[in-house]
């Protein structure tokens, strides 16, 4: 069997830290930039316009339907190959881009429901008072839907959390990557163990952040 | 209404169809600048559907809305329109994450840049006349429903329409909130201001009405003066809905 979990855990930790560090900020990054990119996907997705919508609608199929790792094979290795050009770009930023790409269709759904939450009467209001889409937007619904969007990004973190242990795959430096790392040195189960206790504590103590989150914003109704 | 004053809202040949149901079949109908018209008929004739196209909040399939002689189905400003037409909502509507004084003032001052310091005086002036003063800086959940509704007039005054439509505005209010509510109303109307008020608050629409119109299968099928509808009707269909409600 080998060394103790501890004893694995004290004399490495700098490396678990280092690849928690890099799990945070990956979804971060994924959620952030999904946000932006699945507010505007969302926006299209409930357009007036039918081909708009169509085309948000396929794009939210398409990355919902298939694996997020295949997603990463494709974006890591087809689009080097696909665009030459891109070649001198940092691997990094190809798998960083499946992540983001995956997140902005979740969240787009996220964001979806949660405009669709806010009661249809409200934008009548809005409408009839003379207020134009843009402003209703912006004033009337968007503040009522954060309530509901909020909580739901919050979640969709702690899922990208998780997801972001497939970066690990394509030698990201993030959590599951210390595995590999750890291997090197003949240490196979013990940072298996370490590695799904700091998820379990990361995630568990951010879902309990969101509950605090939903409860604080429910006092408002 | 002693003469016939100039037109305010137009319908020509008004239809509306949701899918397959024909909800409107062709309605003409002129709404005159300071008439008070009534709207009555039994559920699911067409009433709302009528009063919520008068604003375009639904699309006409075909034929025309025309407001202070501007055809509103295809124009490019109708948010202009929008700000002369105002709209009390059967459920109130009022912005639940909005304090009873933001409610008011922030349509006036996004859409016509009005000064804040205007607004909010002007919208306090208003909500003294109907009695909310105290609660300007309550959010709208602390308010009775016969307050969000008042709320929800005097909102749609401090755009300063030139009509104003109601859609059951009492229909969802407990009955002891119900008398506030038609008062202000009623003190609109007397003060000149164009209504069209769909009720079911029969003698509230005898008493306050110029012109009563009765809306059943999509269509006009009597209109006239409230003596006229409420004490002589000439319709079978009316007289068969008044025998219920009255």
């Amino acid at each position: 069997m080998g060394k103790g979990l501890i004893e694995v855990f004290i004399t490495y930790w700098p490396i678990f830290l280092k690849g928690l560090g890099g799990t945070l900020e990956y979804a971060f990054i994924a959620v952030f930039f999904g946000s932006l990119i699945g507010a505007l996907i969302a926006l299209l997705h409930l357009s007036k316009n039918k081909i708009l919508s169509a085309i948000a609608g396929i794009y939210v199929n398409i990355l919902r339907g298939t694996p997020l790792l295949v997603q990463m094979y494709i974006s890591y290795y087809f689009l080097p190959m696909a665009f030459p050009s891109l070649n001198n770009i940092d691997k990094v930023y190809y798998v960083l881009l499946a992540l983001i790409l995956n997140s902005s269709a979740y969240v787009s759904e996220i964001f979806r429901g949660g405009i669709q939450s806010v009661d249809v009467g409200q934008t009548e209001a809005a409408r009839s008072l003379g207020m134009s889409a843009s402003h209703c937007m912006k004033k009337i619904i968007l503040p009522q839907a954060i309530k509901n969007i909020l909580p739901a990004l919050g979640n969709e973190y702690i899922s990208m959390i998780k997801e972001t242990s497939l970066a690990g795959t394509f030698m990201l430096y993030e959590l599951m990557y210390t595995k590999t790392l750890l291997a090197n040195k003949y240490l196979i189960w013990q940072p298996l163990f370490i590695i799904a206790g700091i998820y379990l504590l990361v995630t568990l103590t951010l879902s309990w952040g969101v509950k605090q989150m939903e409860k604080r914003l429910s006092v408002s109704d | 209404m002693t003469e016939m004053s100039e037109a305010l809202i137009e319908t020509v040949d008004l239809h509306k169809n949701f899918g397959d149901l024909e909800v409107l079949k062709g309605i003409n109908e002129t709404i005159h600048k300071g008439e008070v018209v009534t709207i009555i008929g039994p559920s699911g004739g067409g009433k709302s559907t009528f009063l919520r196209c008068l604003n375009l909040l639904e699309k006409p399939t075909s034929g025309s809305v025309i407001f202070e002689g501007n055809e509103l189905n295809n124009a490019t400003n109708l948010d202009d329109h929008r700000q002369k037409i105002g709209m009390v909502f059967q459920q109130f509507n009022v912005f639940p994450h909005l304090d009873v004084l933001a409610n008011i003032t922030i349509t006036p001052m996004l859409e016509k840049k009005v000064s804040k310091a205007d607004a909010e005086a002007e919208a306090m002036e208003l909500l003294k006349q109907v009695g909310l003063e105290e609660k300007a800086h309550e959010y709208p959940r602390k308010l009775s429903g016969g307050q969000k509704q008042r709320l929800a007039i005097v909102r749609a005054m401090a755009m300063h329409p030139d009509v104003m439509l109601f859609d059951e505005p009492t229909s969802a209010l407990d009955p002891e909130m119900v008398k506030g509510v038609l008062e202000v109303i009623q003190h609109l109307a007397e003060s000149g201001m164009t209504c069209v008020i769909v009720t079911h608050e029969m003698g509230f629409a005898k008493q306050v009405s110029d012109r009563v119109l009765f809306i059943d299968g999509g269509v006009v099928a009597e209109e006239g003066t409230p003596e006229e509808v409420f004490d002589a009707p000439k319709n079978e269909r009316t007289k068969e809905f008044l025998s219920q409600v009255l």
